[in-house]
């Protein structure tokens, strides 16, 4: 496993083994590589299990039966107990694994700890995990039965969240042709900003931008279809998208960064500066947000901003992406 | 075989029309599947007269056969614009076949709420029954073979097709 996930063709190497030989979604691990129509069917799917959430009974009995576990090898709250959510909505059984505290402390391998899940006839594993390229090496391990998601590996990726990012982009602008997305913050140790680059570009937007300090771009970015700006003024004009990234506090110690306040100074999102963007121009953020160090709450909470809208999309997403990759293990092996 | 869908129709209406006075039920809500008993049940809410918008279900979410061929890829999702709680329903699809459809359909209504009846109308009934499911109402009866089949084109004009299966 690598750690620096920018530079490393760990998943272009390999990104078809997320494909089964249907063409349909087995694993989903990376945006790298899968084709535009793969990831409109994605969306597709979402939009349908979106008005599920609205019912009087809030879930469908597709994947009932059906066991999946969140594999967390690294602390996260939104991501997974939405993946939860998700299971639940589709009936299926979900099983929450926090591998920090239990099996690998005790010195359990990793490889044993997958046998041990396979032997209780389980049918996904959402990873989550800190290093780079840790969801496709679980996938390379697993018995064939089994779907891997990645819910985010270390500065790698993580798909699930670019997909709601393009769900909400989609339903608040209809199409992706002409768009102009602004991406902001800590693109370096971003998994979500390398997933969403990947998933603006496939979809044909018009323009990617990376916007931040120097220390906080990786050199190569521009290779994947972005321009780069180091002003936050001169990043978001005219911009109708506007991706504000969470700023990791721990980037602060290890000086890469100046103090919050100048941080906040310098590129954070606030009114006056919202208006040199489009004016019907959208404010997301993956959240959790810091308040006053990325973005104001005057944004954060304003008519712009469809941060809420992300987090409810986050769960049809979801849905559609278990289904559709438990789905594609009906079929394997079929024809 | 040529058939008039448009006289199926008039049929289908005039019956359910028998049906609701008979049983006393009022102020009906039609709910279509997707795609063929939508248009059927477009069709019927004009004849009868109705104000409120159509529901449509997509009952791919419901179907019995996700474990052998997965998700359906289709796009419409469910839409049933009201609140179904103690109203009377009229479920129609195009052709009642194995009873597989409307089974899905059943679950999926009741889990919007519980209404006080639902009545199935098809504009097409044949034999070949899976499950203990019967029509209340329908336009027509065909006695095919299990190799023959029967399929509403549509939606403009709306015709059927029959055909032998290629073995």
């Amino acid at each position: 496993m690598e750690h620096n996930g920018w530079r490393s063709g760990f998943s272009s190497m390999r990104a078809n083994h997320q494909i089964d030989e249907n063409g349909r979604l087995k694993h989903f691990l990376s945006i790298e590589g899968l084709p535009r129509d793969l990831l409109l069917d994605i969306l597709d799917s979402a939009e349908r299990f979106a008005p599920v959430g609205e019912r009087a009974v809030k879930n469908v009995p597709l994947l009932r039966g059906k066991t999946v576990v969140n594999l967390f090898f690294e602390p996260s709250t939104r991501t997974r107990s939405t993946f939860e959510l998700a299971a639940k909505r589709l009936s299926a059984d979900i099983m929450n694994l926090n591998i920090d505290s239990s099996a690998t402390s005790k010195g359990e391998s990793l490889p044993d700890t997958l046998r041990t899940l396979e032997a209780m006839h389980c049918d996904m594993f959402v990873v989550r995990h800190q290093n780079s390229g840790a969801a496709e090496f679980i996938a390379r391990q697993v018995a064939p039965h089994i779907s891997v998601i990645n819910a985010g590996d270390g500065r790698h990726a993580h798909p699930t969240q670019a997909m709601l990012d393009m769900l909400t982009i989609r339903r608040k602008k209809q199409q992706f042709k002409g768009l102009v997305v602004a991406i902001v913050g800590d693109i370096a140790h971003s998994r979500v900003a390398r997933s969403e680059i990947q998933a603006l570009n496939t979809l044909g937007v018009a323009e990617v931008r990376v916007v931040g300090p120097k220390t906080l771009i990786p050199s190569q970015i521009e290779a994947l279809g972005t321009k780069v700006f180091h002003q936050i003024e001169s990043g978001i004009k005219g911009a109708d998208v506007v991706i504000m990234l969470r700023l990791q506090q721990e980037r602060m110690q290890s000086s890469l960064l100046p103090s919050a306040q100048e941080y906040f100074q310098a590129y954070g999102l606030t009114e006056r500066r919202l208006k040199l963007a489009a004016n019907d121009a959208v404010v997301m953020h993956p959240g959790p947000i810091n308040r006053g160090i990325e973005i104001d709450s005057a944004v954060a909470d304003g008519p712009q901003s469809v941060i809420l809208q992300q987090v409810t999309h986050g769960i049809a997403v979801r849905m559609a992406v278990m289904s559709m990759a438990i789905g594609a293990q009906a079929t394997s092996g079929a024809t | 075989m040529n058939i008039d869908v448009n006289m199926l129709l008039d049929t289908l209406s005039e019956e359910v029309k028998e049906h609701l006075a008979e049983s006393d039920r009022k102020e009906p809500l039609i709910i279509g599947v997707h795609t063929g008993g939508v248009w059927i049940a477009n069709a019927l809410r004009e004849r009868l007269a109705i104000d409120d918008p159509i529901g449509e279900l997509n009952i791919a979410f419901y179907r019995d056969d996700f474990s052998r061929i997965g998700l359906h890829p289709t796009v419409e999702p469910s839409l049933l614009p009201f609140d179904i709680d103690d109203r009377n329903l009229i479920l129609v699809d195009d052709i009642l076949y194995t009873g597989r459809t409307v089974r899905a359909a059943m679950n999926e209504i009741f889990d919007y709420g519980r209404p006080a009846s639902v009545l199935l109308a098809t504009l097409v009934e044949r034999g070949g029954r899976e499950l203990p499911i019967r029509a209340d109402v329908v336009g027509t009866r065909l006695n095919l073979k299990a190799s023959e089949h029967v399929k509403l084109l549509g939606p403009d004009p709306l015709r059927l097709e029959l055909s032998k299966a290629k073995i």
